[in-house]
């Protein structure tokens, strides 16, 4: 049992109480039972839900593991995780993906979803045995990390997934057209003299998969959208009532190709960072609806890797501690509080056709603790993530997450 | 006599930040530099105990000796460091290989890199002088202050002058720091090849059109410059044969007659005969190849100087 005592409900002046019993919200403003732990003044949420990490178990342990990845989670308010397949080996076995779910149970962090692989090995050749993997307890299944090149297996894919009730998410970009970009095509990519990946590779793939759900009539996630023509297709297949859904990327939102001008890697990322355009597009599609969910696509290298010239080294960003905060302190005013938590808990469960997240007695005790006010900078080397650099080292960003309790035990206090 | 001098750029990555004065005064040192150069003895004392490191992560012979003699006639010691490939996928970082160097005590850097930007990182990591000798497609600032010293040797001065660069604009560094240093010094750049290696994304820029026509590259220049071609471009489909480039692009006689009738041809090397320039061309009265090569060495020695000691 567990009650948090000085937290207020989003939309509430008055200070309250929650207690927890067996994993579950037992009822607000109970007498104090058991352990009693001191919210602060924060705010209440149930806890973010993350569709979307790298967490590099098995096989890349050096860049990211289970502990350190969930317990990044947790630091950043996350209650549930979905961590990608392009792993090494691959998840694309049973056995392995209730390996992941045992590990990560034992560890009382965020609680873990291990997508599978779409495809043995991710090839993209053969599909995995997406039944098993599905009662082995694979939350969907993507060859993220790849790109489905051939749209053939793909289709089979979306219709064996259909059957099975579960939800396929692709990375959309078109491999040939992309080729060996390193950064948005451009001026800017022209002038750096840096291969450039150009928009089309995301719009042409995310028409391709759109022709696909209208074909198949299965349900297709596009993962972290960054184009604002991708962002239109997606815009007007909702309008044809495709069952499409679509992430974006917080960093994707903030960044821009410009950092590239750093000639730093920490800013190589796939899909690239685009152009101020695009990234207002992306957050008028967060406003109209458009957008279904933000997702990090937290993405860990070692920091060798990530020194590496822009050529050589790996691409992906990670920052799973400080997606909300980053995106209240940039977007708090536009979005407003409940939307933007919407987009961070209830929208990923809808994507994924999981029970709505609830602050109701009977819901699972999954919260997360909401500093609003409070400007912290961001400090790597506090960071949980084995992934201790960031883009955004030294900026002061406020709505630090306190306290994360996930089935009713504690997976994060700040200060810990 | 000394006197107090402003602060400058000690790296030369590129021709950002660099005014046209101190450009100027840059290319007149190199006169001074070329006059040393034809002396029975050839060193000066001016890098005395300074010690520079060419770190090349990419091969080129030529670009290197260039610098090593420059340097060594300038008095530096020199060490070089060269890491092909294999250094890169033994995985040690490029930040790790320039600490190792730096505690060694070099006080100055000329980088060769294949990627974009690595100049940068070698400036940001070692804290000492770097002079970019090629990184990736981005930048190759002394290979476009020779051309720019050839050009002017030949005409006084570069203000008015056309110079058309014709070959695989987009994979070229020379094109793109050629581009950015010829407009500050006033002369007006054509960039020029076939729509698939001519990136729509460089036009725009203060100076510098871009063009898939010769004809059009060449009319009225004073200058002429073929580019390498990379016979791997072929692999990539940015081209259907060598036969159709060469049967369009060369630089020959026959496109020449479109340019000014004292034109100067150049090239950076190395060439491909018959192939981006023809061998009429290139030993031909235009070409100023072989000087090109020349004035390198004294345009690299009046970088080092003004970097390293000053008052340039």
């Amino acid at each position: 049992m567990l009650t948090i005592t000085n937290i207020k409900r989003p939309g509430r002046d008055q200070l309250e109480s929650v207690t927890t019993e067996n994993g579950v919200i037992k009822g607000w403003n109970l007498p104090a039972e058991g352990e009693v732990l001191d919210g602060q003044g924060g705010t209440v949420a149930p806890a973010l839900i993350e569709l979307h990490a790298h967490l590099r178990e098995p096989g890349q342990t050096e860049k990211e593991d289970l502990a350190s990845g969930l317990a990044a989670a947790a630091a950043g308010g996350y209650g549930t995780v979905v961590s990608m397949p392009n792993t090494s080996p691959v998840v694309d076995e049973p056995a392995t993906v209730r390996a992941l779910i045992e590990q990560a149970e034992g560890l009382g962090l965020a609680r873990l979803r291990p997508a599978a692989a779409l495809t043995r090995g991710q090839k993209g050749e053969q599909l995995a045995e997406l039944a098993f993997l599905k009662d082995a307890g694979a939350a969907m299944f993507t060859d993220d990390g790849r790109t489905n090149e051939n749209a053939r297996v793909l289709r089979l894919g979306l219709e064996y997934a259909r059957s099975l009730g579960m939800v396929i998410s692709v990375h959309a970009e078109d491999a040939g057209l992309r080729a060996d970009g390193v950064m948005n095509e451009g001026p800017v990519s022209e002038e750096l003299g840096l291969p450039g990946n150009p928009w089309a590779a995301e719009a042409a793939r995310v028409a391709r998969d759109l022709e696909l759900v209208a074909l198949t009539g299965a349900r297709l996630h596009v993962q972290h959208l960054s184009t604002a023509r991708a962002l239109d297709l997606v815009r007007e297949a909702k309008a044809r009532g495709l069952p499409v859904t679509c992430e974006v990327c917080p960093h994707h939102l903030t960044l821009t190709e410009e950092a590239l001008r750093s000639f730093d890697a920490l800013y190589k990322v796939a899909p690239p960072l685009r152009t101020q355009a695009d990234a207002d597009h992306l957050l008028g599609g967060l406003l109209d609806g458009t957008v279904d969910c933000l997702a990090t696509d937290h993405a860990p290298h070692t920091r060798a890797e990530k020194e590496r010239d822009l050529l050589d080294a790996p691409f992906g960003i990670a920052y799973i501690e400080l997606a909300f905060p980053l995106m209240w302190t940039r977007f708090g005013e536009r979005l407003g509080l409940e939307k933007l938590l919407d987009l961070m808990t209830a929208a990923p469960a809808r994507v994924m056709g999981w029970p709505a997240p609830s602050l109701e007695a009977g819901a699972p005790a999954d919260l997360v603790v909401l500093d609003l006010g409070t400007e912290r900078e961001v400090n790597p080397a506090e960071f949980k993530s084995k992934a201790k650099f960031s883009p955004w080292a030294g900026e002061r960003l406020k709505g630090w997450p306190l306290l994360t309790v996930v089935g009713g035990k504690v997976a994060f206090r700040r200060g810990d | 006599m000394t006197v107090p001098t402003p602060p400058r750029p000690r790296t030369l990555l590129d021709f950002q930040g660099w005014t046209q004065e101190r450009l100027t005064a840059l290319l007149d040192n190199a006169d001074t530099m070329n006059q040393v150069l034809d002396r029975p003895v050839k060193k000066v004392p001016a890098l005395q105990g300074l010690t520079v490191c060419t770190a090349f992560f990419e091969n080129s012979t030529r670009t290197r000796i260039s610098f090593e003699l420059a340097a060594r006639r300038m008095s530096a010691d020199v060490v070089s460091f060269a890491a092909g490939a294999s250094s890169l996928s033994k995985g040690e970082s490029l930040r790790d290989t320039v600490e190792v160097l730096t505690a060694y005590k070099v006080d100055a850097y000329i980088v060769r890199h294949p990627a974009s930007g690595a100049a940068h990182l070698v400036a940001r990591y070692s804290g000492k002088p770097v002079i970019n000798a090629g990184d990736g497609r981005r930048a190759h600032p002394t290979q476009a202050l020779l051309d720019a010293y050839t050009i002017r040797q030949e005409y006084g001065s570069l203000e008015g002058k056309k110079v058309a660069i014709i070959g695989d604009i987009r994979h070229s560094r020379v094109a793109r720091s050629n581009a950015e240093l010829l407009p500050k010094l006033g002369a007006q750049v054509v960039l020029c090849g076939p729509a698939t290696l001519l990136p729509a994304g460089l036009a725009g820029q203060p100076g510098v059109t871009v063009t898939s026509d010769p004809r059009e590259a060449v009319r009225g220049a004073h200058a002429v410059m073929a580019l390498r071609l990379q016979q791997e471009r072929m692999n990539g489909g940015y081209l259907a044969s060598l036969q159709e480039y060469a049967g369009r692009y060369q630089v020959n006689e026959a496109l020449l007659r479109e340019a000014e009738s004292g034109a100067i041809v150049l090239h950076p090397g190395p060439m491909n005969r018959d192939l981006e320039i023809s061998s009429e061309v290139a030993d031909g009265p235009r070409s100023r190849i072989l000087k090109q090569v020349e004035n390198g060495q004294a345009v690299r020695m009046s970088v080092l100087y003004h970097l390293l000691v000053g008052r340039a």
